[in-house]
């Protein structure tokens, strides 16, 4: 659906893009918004009293609401925005566990987990003698709350999840393991990258402590992304940056004052035109509504598996996950090779592990090739698609 | 070599590598650990004297890497290292498209014309960049 809003499919006419799990297209709304910034109004932003900087300002901050009304938050105090989940999930890490938590204390979380949700735990381990623990996932690589319970002892003190993961694609009964953490006396941190884009996330439906996002997988620029927190826990994390825009005062005499919340935590001159993107691109999806691109994108899924069972030679990891993510291989030929071919036929797909390179542990393949899908994909895609993974017994025709 | 020999070679290797098995002990160990692609390739190499004895590897890797290792071993053991670092020479020559001499290569000179795919040039080098790891270990721990 709204094929027509990306100039990408209008300058590769047979392009056919699988890939959305790494990054996005961008409809041409975002596009305009970002050269009318630079072609416009160029100012900083809360800085300077004349017009265009005003301006600027003004959409900057209309930014955090349009954010917070998207995720449902209590207050616009509550959305930083940062260089996306990596930063976001680096902020939480840092900025506030380093502080909260001490030696002995102990953190959850999957070997499905993405990098970015796993080497700052490891780095905080190292630094403060915090645990970090793996909860057992199921037969399916589902994460359920009996298995959390099964790893959860007195000094368990976060659960920190990916919502859907980037590899396996399962959707977590977050609501279900926020209530049970917080009885418990425990935080959640969620890694929203593969999940915002997608299904309606409402923060305090959900009520989790802190969610990371990316600008870049839901349709805006790369270099932006949000952190979500509870007010009570922004106002105690600590800055990871000091300098301009986040301080009130200082003086000589060391004598200094930070900002209030949110400008504390966005030192230095901000990723401005990234705001004023991703603000067109939640608009753009709030129009369109998650809950249609969910639709369409479980319609495609559906479609996707039930084709895939008539290729004789392809093996599928993750037929029952409830995103638009597969992943596969065909058998006997590695990944790499296979998504070699798919670009042949100018299908891009992604082969490897994914950043995930502890669930090689868990699935047994150590890496597949991944279709992630998005409101622009469509059944004919996946009917080239495969036609030409029935052609693949003459691969090495093509790739060598 | 026609490219439907070349092919015949590289795939036959792919499919059936040789000495294709995990090996630890008295080998020296290198990993083909790469930045730009998920070949993940164990070379298992045994040297004594200067020569190598014996070469084994394990892992997953595409085809080219895969079966380049294949054939690379095939060619190296029973030779010195200084005779492995000849081939291996004229071996990136060929890579490189410069002169090189065609007999010390055998099977080898399927990769010939990879030079035309850039993208895999490094999945052809990688097992020799791997080999002259485990050469390393051994001349520092000799
Ligand atoms: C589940 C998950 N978490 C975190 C990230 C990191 O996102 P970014 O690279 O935008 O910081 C990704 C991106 O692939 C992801 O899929």
């Amino acid at each position: 659906m709204n094929r027509e809003d990306f100039l990408m499919f209008e300058n590769n006419p047979d392009l056919i893009y699988f890939d959305n799990g790494a990054t996005t297209f961008k409809p041409k709304r975002v596009i305009d918004k970002i050269n009318d910034y630079y072609t416009k109004y160029t100012a900083n932003a809360h800085r300077g009293d004349y017009d265009i900087s005003l301006k600027v300002d003004k959409e900057y901050e209309e930014t955090r609401e349009v954010v917070q009304g998207f995720i449902n938050s209590e207050s616009p105090n509550e959305i930083v925005f940062t260089k996306g989940t990596t930063d976001s999930l680096n902020m939480i890490i840092f900025g506030f566990m380093r502080y909260y938590l001490k030696s002995g204390d102990e953190v959850l979380i999957t070997k499905a987990e993405h990098a970015s949700n796993v080497l700052p735990w490891f780095e905080l381990e190292k630094e403060l003698g915090i645990v970090v623990k793996f909860i057992p996932l199921t037969e399916e690589y589902k994460v359920t709350l009996d298995n959390i319970k099964k790893v959860v002892t007195e000094k368990t003190k976060v659960i920190s999840l990916a919502h859907v993961t980037n590899v396996i694609g399962d959707i977590r009964p977050i609501k279900e393991i926020s209530k049970y953490a917080h009885d418990n006396n425990m935080l959640m941190v969620l890694d929203g990258a593969q999940s915002v884009p997608h299904i309606k996330t409402d923060v305090k439906d959900l009520d989790v402590d802190f969610l990371a996002f990316s600008g870049h997988k839901m349709l805006g620029p790369t270099g932006i992304g949000v952190l979500y927190g509870k007010l009570k826990y922004l106002e105690v994390m600590h800055p990871l940056e000091f300098g301009g825009g986040m301080n009130s005062r200082f003086e000589s005499t060391k004598e200094l004052e930070y900002k209030e919340l949110p400008l504390r935590l966005e030192a230095g001159t901000q990723n401005i035109e990234g705001v004023l993107g991703l603000k067109e691109a939640i608009l753009y999806l709030e129009e369109i509504g998650l809950d249609k691109i969910h639709e369409h994108e479980a319609g495609l899924r559906e479609y996707l598996i039930k084709r895939l069972e008539e290729v004789d030679n392809v093996e599928v990891y993750n037929p029952k996950s409830e995103s638009g993510l597969v992943i596969f291989n065909l058998e006997g030929i590695f990944a790499e090779d296979t998504s070699r071919y798919l670009n042949h036929y100018n299908i891009c797909v992604r082969a490897g592990n994914h950043c995930t390179k502890m669930v090689k542990d868990e699935i047994k393949v150590k890496n597949t090739c991944r279709i992630s899908l998005y409101l622009y994909n469509t059944k004919e895609e996946i009917d080239k698609l495969i036609e030409v993974l029935k052609e693949s017994k003459n691969i090495y025709n093509i790739i060598l | 070599m026609d490219s439907n020999f070349r092919r015949e070679i590289i795939v036959d290797n792919a499919s059936n590598p040789f000495h294709k098995e995990k090996k630890d002990k008295d080998f020296i160990t290198a990993n083909t650990h790469n930045e730009s692609c998920i070949d993940n390739i164990d070379l298992y190499v045994k040297v004594q004297d200067d020569k190598i004895v014996d070469a084994y590897f394990d892992g997953e890797a595409c085809a080219i890497t895969t079966s380049a290792t294949s054939i690379m071993l095939k060619n190296i053991i029973g030779k010195s290292l200084d005779e492995a670092r000849s081939i291996m020479k004229e071996y990136y020559k060929m890579l490189n498209e410069e002169e090189y001499k065609e007999d010390m290569l055998g099977e080898l000179n399927a990769y010939s014309n990879i030079s035309k795919q850039p993208s895999r040039l490094k999945c052809a080098r990688l097992p020799f960049e791997t080999l002259e790891k485990t050469f390393h270990i051994y001349e520092t721990e000799k």
